[in-house]
């Protein structure tokens, strides 16, 4: 790996990590407004899907998406003042931190509907196939989309009509208050996709290299043989299902045991490994601290949308007098 | 001059935008139909869906565009909002619109909201086409009208022609649109006919159409119910009652200065609409009507709908059921 992407992977790592724990923060002060829903224990499988992906590669996010925005290099600042409400935020504060998405960067959306990713994504990566198109199209959803009837109809028309796509499930032990293992008739999560003769990969969602190279062979194997590929990657929630949650249903040795496997400390750990020294760590992570900061300074700066802001851009056209 | 059945309108206006524009893809159940295989080539094509809309198509353009689909509506109406934000022009068959509830959320909660909630920067140029309506004896779950179920959504445009030429006309505009458009066909008017140009240009979706002026009553008529508005007017010419007939065509956006210059000039209105009452178009427009035109009007504003019940299946209470030229000239003469 060169040492840019290497630099790029940790900087990623941290800034999610920096950004969500100041959410959690900020949601503590009640500073902001609106639901907010934070990924910390999901880094490592941002990080590492994206990394294996080109800048305009096609992703779905969820309403966990903070990660995959940092992770797909969307403004720092823009995504701040979006979860602050704000007329600069980067959907103009009209999504808020549950749709945090930039089209620009490739990002279909992010969906407040558990499940409603998959199809999109099968239609974005529909369009690539039948206009030669070569970017790839990733959709990530939770281990809880896996049982609802969107998912299996996307996977079902995908492997049917061979399209070239991830579905990238972050298994991360619960579905909103209920434990995965609970809900789940299959031994393994992936097995699930067996129903459609699609080929999957299981991964360790706490090590960002492993996503990586993962994600990176999946890519190559789904674009030449074009077939869809379905990836679990095992990590651990740490955060509540949202922000306020009490998380009484998640065992406190759980949390702790789980704690060992932190993807960013394993990231730490293995950084010399591959090539950073402690120096760079260091500076790295402060470059990312740095960042998170700024954006939040941005943020609560910014002016609130005018409340007449409300009526645009419902429609590409349409009569001003019938909205 | 050419006569057109609304189904070979629909034909028409589907190889048209195939032909001018190669994003335009299809996708449907059975809108193919057949095995599929090489070795039965030629059975595929063969129905173009349950009511042969589609014939030929397949044939025409090939799998790639015209797509056969599993019976997965949430799957491809999801599919067509990706494919649509990333450049496609895609056409989505609903077989009935009884079947809108599995694929709801792609429509109302995707295709209608993307483009606003993630800061205007994606449009979503898809088309449903789907098949409504009373009188066909299919019971409760194929015989629904739905209009107001997708008009009351922001971000969704919905269409509903009544005849040949509006069908085409319309449809082709729907198909250049560039946000999502619910275009509704009636499954009783398929087979009628009128004179459709060959060279019919796209019909701009928000333009109501008078299809007959009258200076007494004006009666709004939602789609098959024009059918009964003009075998009313009619008979009600023959007691020198003049009606005027509005067709909105489009229930979103609505041409309500279309409605209001009409109601200004008879001042007596009856909304007539096949759908159940409850928030329903015919309330919608008689709203509207109250807000805006209240010093206008000479009596209070007549509805004439279904009752609110499912559609029933047997003739005599399906008959029942729907609203009716005799319906009309009751009221029309009650005024």
């Amino acid at each position: 790996m060169d040492k840019k992407k290497l630099n790029w992977i940790y900087k990623k790592l941290f800034t999610i990590r920096f950004f969500e724990e100041r959410i959690k923060k900020i949601a503590k002060e009640k500073t902001v407004p609106g639901y907010l829903h934070t990924c910390i224990g999901s880094e490592a499988i941002c990080v590492g899907v994206m990394a294996a992906l080109n800048n305009d590669d096609w992703i779905s996010s969820t309403y966990r998406n903070h990660g995959h925005a940092i992770a797909k290099d969307c403004d720092l600042k823009k995504i701040t003042s979006e979860i602050y409400g704000r007329k600069t935020g980067i959907c103009k504060g009209r999504g808020g931190s549950m749709h945090i998405s930039d089209f620009e960067r490739g990002m279909l959306g992010s969906f407040g509907i558990v499940a409603a990713g998959p199809p999109v994504v099968l239609g974005a990566a529909l369009q690539e196939k039948i206009n030669n198109g070569k970017k790839m199209s990733v959709s990530f959803f939770g281990d809880g989309a896996i049982h609802n009837g969107a998912f299996h109809e996307a996977a079902g028309l995908a492997q049917l009509w061979n399209i070239p796509m991830l579905f990238v499930c972050e298994n991360n032990g619960y579905a909103e208050a209920t434990a995965t293992d609970w809900h789940l008739n299959t031994k393994e999560l992936s097995d699930i996709s067996k129903a459609y003769d699609m080929k999957s990969y299981q991964g360790n969602g706490n090590d960002v290299f492993e996503v990586y190279k993962i994600t990176k062979e999946a890519i190559i194997e789904s674009k030449n043989n074009e077939i869809p590929i379905f990836l679990e990657f095992k990590n651990y929630r740490f955060s509540g299902q949202y922000e306020g949650d009490t998380q009484l249903y998640q065992p406190k040795e759980e949390i702790e045991e789980a704690k060992n496997n932190d993807p960013i400390k394993l990231a730490i750990e293995n950084s010399v490994n591959h090539g950073l020294n402690a120096d760079e760590l260091e500076e790295i992570k402060n470059i990312a601290l740095n960042e998170v900061n700024e954006a939040f300074k941005y943020a609560e700066t910014q002016p609130w949308p005018d409340p007449e802001d409300a009526l645009k851009e419902v429609y590409v056209s349409y009569p001003k007098e019938n909205i | 001059m050419t006569i057109k059945t609304v189904k070979e309108a629909i034909n028409d206006a589907l190889v048209q935008s195939f032909e001018n524009d190669k994003n335009v893809i299809l996708m449907g159940e059975d809108i193919a139909g057949g095995k599929g295989r090489e070795q039965y080539q030629g059975t595929q094509d063969a129905w173009g869906g349950p009511f042969g809309v589609t014939q030929g198509l397949f044939t025409k353009f090939g799998a790639e565009r015209v797509r056969d689909t599993t019976i997965a509506e949430a799957g491809f109406f999801g599919a067509a909002v990706g494919a649509a934000m990333t450049g496609l022009r895609p056409i989505v068959e609903l077989m009935y619109v009884d079947f809108a509830g599995v694929c709801f959320d792609q429509m109302m909660n995707q295709a209608a909201k993307v483009r606003y909630m993630f800061g205007g920067k994606q449009k979503v140029p898809m088309v449903v086409r789907t098949v409504v309506g009373a009188g066909f004896r299919a019971g409760s779950e194929h015989s629904q009208t739905l209009y107001s179920l997708y008009t009351h959504i922001p971000g969704l445009k919905v269409v509903a022609p009544y005849d040949a030429y509006d069908a085409k006309g319309l449809l082709l505009a729907s198909i250049q649109d560039d946000d999502p458009v619910i275009f509704m066909e009636h499954k009783r008017l398929y087979m009628t006919k009128c004179e459709v140009p060959d060279d019919l240009k796209p019909i701009p979706l928000g333009k109501g159409r008078i299809r007959k002026s009258g200076t007494d009553i004006t009666i709004i008529a939602i789609q098959r119910m024009n059918l009964f508005a003009e075998e009313a007017a009619k008979k009600l010419a023959e007691d020198s009652i003049n009606c005027e007939i509005i067709d909105p065509r489009t229930y979103s956006p609505l041409d309500e200065e279309l409605i209001f210059e009409s109601v200004k000039k008879t001042g007596k209105v009856i909304v007539v609409d096949e759908s159940n009452p409850k928030c329903s178009l015919a309330s919608e427009i008689t709203s509207l009507i109250s807000e805006k035109c209240f010093s206008d009007l000479k009596s209070p504003v007549a509805k004439i709908t279904a009752p609110h019940t499912p559609v029933p299946f047997s003739p005599p209470m399906e008959d029942y059921y729907i609203p009716s030229a005799e319906k009309i000239i009751n009221v029309a003469k009650n005024f």
